[in-house]
């Protein structure tokens, strides 16, 4: 019998983790510790994260918020891939926040680390400053230049941060550095981010880590977990089970 | 005087094709915005960067020389010191317009001063070369004063620009003269920590990265001084050696000497840093730093490295300047120059993109199928074109200033 996790055996995971949410929604903002954890044993490389996050924030290309990592480890016959899905880290020390020129990116009382689209005058430091490539610079370009019509999927609004935007030449975000914010407009409403809503595996949850009956806290002091680049010093709040 | 004409068409030549360039450039960075650069996710600074820390630095090295004798009274330099500054001016030009073409959004630039976080290396280094480059301006108009009085009277368009940027004064007397040395040997040595402080600061703007090793080490800021000074005297060294008035002349043989030595020193000062840099990051062998090293050492840009950085800014300049043979004739000494003038434009490009083209974590360029997620780059054409732009605009302006203002090396202008 394969190992099966105690989670597995729980009803619907997703539920559990919106009313973690609902639960982290009724305290005072700056109690609440928003947190990932990324169950690397779970993992299948679908990249459902990938398109659900780019279907939730129409990224332009070269723009990705959340990627999967895959990697071929040893020679053949003896061969086995490895996953890392890779958000925004949303570090408890980010070094991308105190680099910014103009303090257009701070972490918020809720531990996420947002952009303010409106003052970012898109110098790239952040950028360089991350040590996950989490960051991101909008170009301008769009999937379906140069064919008769830019489609609707690129051109209608987004929501993030809760502002309305439509995408376009000159205008912000374009021209500046974007990134995850855990889907802040989308725990707002009490919804969980859009990755971990479409990960067909369920190897992603997500919930507050103050609180110690929530599911990630729960499955944090279960399993041993790791987080990237620990030396670093960025403490980071998406933590990976192994 | 022929060759002199001959020079003057060529320059002139050049720095029309430049500026037709860049308004090619201009033209689509203004309606295409960034995407005709090539710079990308992963390499997410590329040449206008590299040419900002090259100008801002060619600016700070030619500030420094310029206080040896307004704030420390060398004044075996005199000859050049306006010069000096002159050029500390233009180039300081060119870098802030590089710079503010490479933002995302140029029409914000004003939020550095509006709103900085002074956590910022970056908000540090605006506003310390703000602060620069007003002392700068004070500096060059104390030092020309009585001068611009005096051009005043000439006929032509020197004279009525001259008039102008004496903004009224009249008083051409010793003892304002006197008075205006006083107030500039007090901007030059305020300068000097001043010049330390902004162009150590752009060293640090790298080197508090600890997200990328190779830029992340204590040496950075020193670095970014020697080498500023390096390239500074380097590029006064070839317009004193090649375009002096009085050239042919043993005052100006014997003082082209002179600075040869001074940048001889200081490249060999650049030697043990830039060696000490690389030895001690190669020897720990840690994959972030010693990977982009063997990149700019061995990668496809391994010429700009050997070529560019060891042969025309160590090698052939140390040669040059070192020899019994050539370091007493003006035309080899200003070659070492010239040499070095080059050589770190991809000194600059070393610093900045190498650095860059390692990826954070292993295997995230394959995760991302955008040509933008590149390990790869070389500036498109628009970069190119806008760069040359610059170079031609700061041509044009130095030609300008050189021709109509009382900044030229010799003895007139010099002691005032």
């Amino acid at each position: 019998m394969p190992y099966v996790p105690a989670v597995m055996e729980m009803e619907n995971a997703i539920i559990r983790m919106m009313d973690d949410v609902q639960r982290a929604l009724q305290k005072p903002p700056s109690e609440r510790r928003w947190g990932m954890v990324i169950d690397l044993t779970k993992c299948v490389a679908c990249d459902a994260c990938t398109v659900s996050c780019k279907a939730e924030k129409k990224t332009p290309p070269g723009v990705n918020y959340t990627v999967v990592i895959k990697e071929e480890v040893g020679t053949y016959p003896n061969v086995r891939a490895v996953f890392l899905p890779r958000p925004c880290m949303q570090c408890e020390n980010p070094p991308c926040v105190d680099v910014c020129p103009v303090g257009a990116t701070w972490k918020n009382e809720e531990g996420i680390v947002v952009i303010d689209y409106d003052v970012c005058i898109g110098c790239r430091y952040c950028v360089t400053a991350c040590p996950y490539g989490a960051r991101n610079f909008d170009f301008g370009e769009w999937y379906t230049e140069n064919t008769p019509m830019l489609e609707p999927y690129e051109t209608a609004p987004t929501f993030e941060y809760g502002e309305e935007r439509v995408r376009s030449e000159g205008v912000s975000p374009i021209g500046n550095v974007r990134k995850c914010n855990f889907c802040i407009e989308r725990l707002r409403e009490g919804l969980l981010p859009a990755c971990i809503n479409d990960c067909i595996g369920r190897a992603r949850y997500f919930g507050d880590l103050n609180d110690p009956d929530s599911l990630v806290s729960e499955m944090l002091r279960e399993r041993y977990s790791f987080r990237l680049k620990e030396d670093l010093g960025t403490n980071p709040k998406v933590f990976y089970l192994s | 005087m022929k060759n002199n004409k001959k020079f003057n068409v060529a320059y002139w030549l050049v720095t029309v094709v430049l500026l037709a360039v860049g308004a090619v450039g201009l033209y689509w960075r203004l309606t295409q915005g960034h995407r005709m650069a090539n710079y990308g996710q992963l390499i997410v600074w590329g040449l206008w960067v590299a040419l900002y820390i090259y100008f801002i630095g060619l600016s700070a090295g030619a500030f420094l020389i310029s206080s040896l004798v307004y704030a420390f009274g060398v004044e075996r330099f005199r000859p050049i010191a306006r010069l000096a500054l002159f050029t500390a001016l233009i180039s300081l030009l060119a870098a802030l317009l590089n710079i503010w073409f490479d933002l995302g959004h140029m029409e914000r630039f004003y939020e550095v001063f509006s709103r900085p976080n002074f956590l910022s290396m970056m908000a540090w280094m605006v506003w310390l070369y703000t602060a620069y480059s007003i002392l700068l301006l004070f500096e060059l108009w104390f030092e020309l004063r009585t001068d611009l009085v005096r051009w005043s009277e000439k006929a032509g368009l020197s004279g009525k620009v001259c008039r102008i940027l004496a903004f009224g004064s009249k008083d051409t007397s010793t003892k304002s003269r006197a008075r205006d040395t006083r107030t500039v040997k007090i901007l030059g040595s305020i300068g000097v920590p001043l010049a330390i402080m902004f162009h150590g600061g752009v060293g640090a703007l790298f080197g508090v990265i600890s997200a990328r090793p190779a830029w992340h080490s204590g040496l950075f800021p020193l670095l970014f001084l020697v080498s500023a000074l390096v390239s500074g005297g380097g590029l006064l060294l070839a317009i004193y050696a090649f375009l002096a008035p009085d050239r042919g002349s043993e005052a100006h043989t014997a003082l082209v000497a002179d600075l040869g030595k001074l940048v001889l020193g200081l490249t060999l000062l650049d030697v043990l840093f830039t060696f000490s840099e690389y030895s001690i990051a190669l020897y720990g062998a840690i994959p972030g730093d010693v990977g982009p090293l063997l990149k700019t050492m061995t990668g496809p840009f391994w010429y700009v490295f050997w070529i560019g950085q060891i042969g025309l800014g160590m090698i052939v300049p140390i040669v040059l300047l070192a020899w019994k043979r050539t370091n007493r004739n003006p035309n080899w000494v200003g070659l070492a120059g010239f040499s070095i003038v080059v050589a770190f434009v991809g000194v600059r490009l070393n610093i900045v993109i190498p650095p860059l083209s390692v990826p954070e974590l292993q295997g995230l360029v394959e995760a991302v199928p955008s040509a933008r997620m590149s390990t790869f780059y070389v500036p498109s054409t628009m970069e190119w074109f806008l760069a040359m732009g610059i170079v031609g605009l700061a041509l044009t302006l130095y030609a300008l200033g050189y021709s109509l203002l009382p900044v030229k090396p010799n003895k007139e202008t010099s002691h005032g």
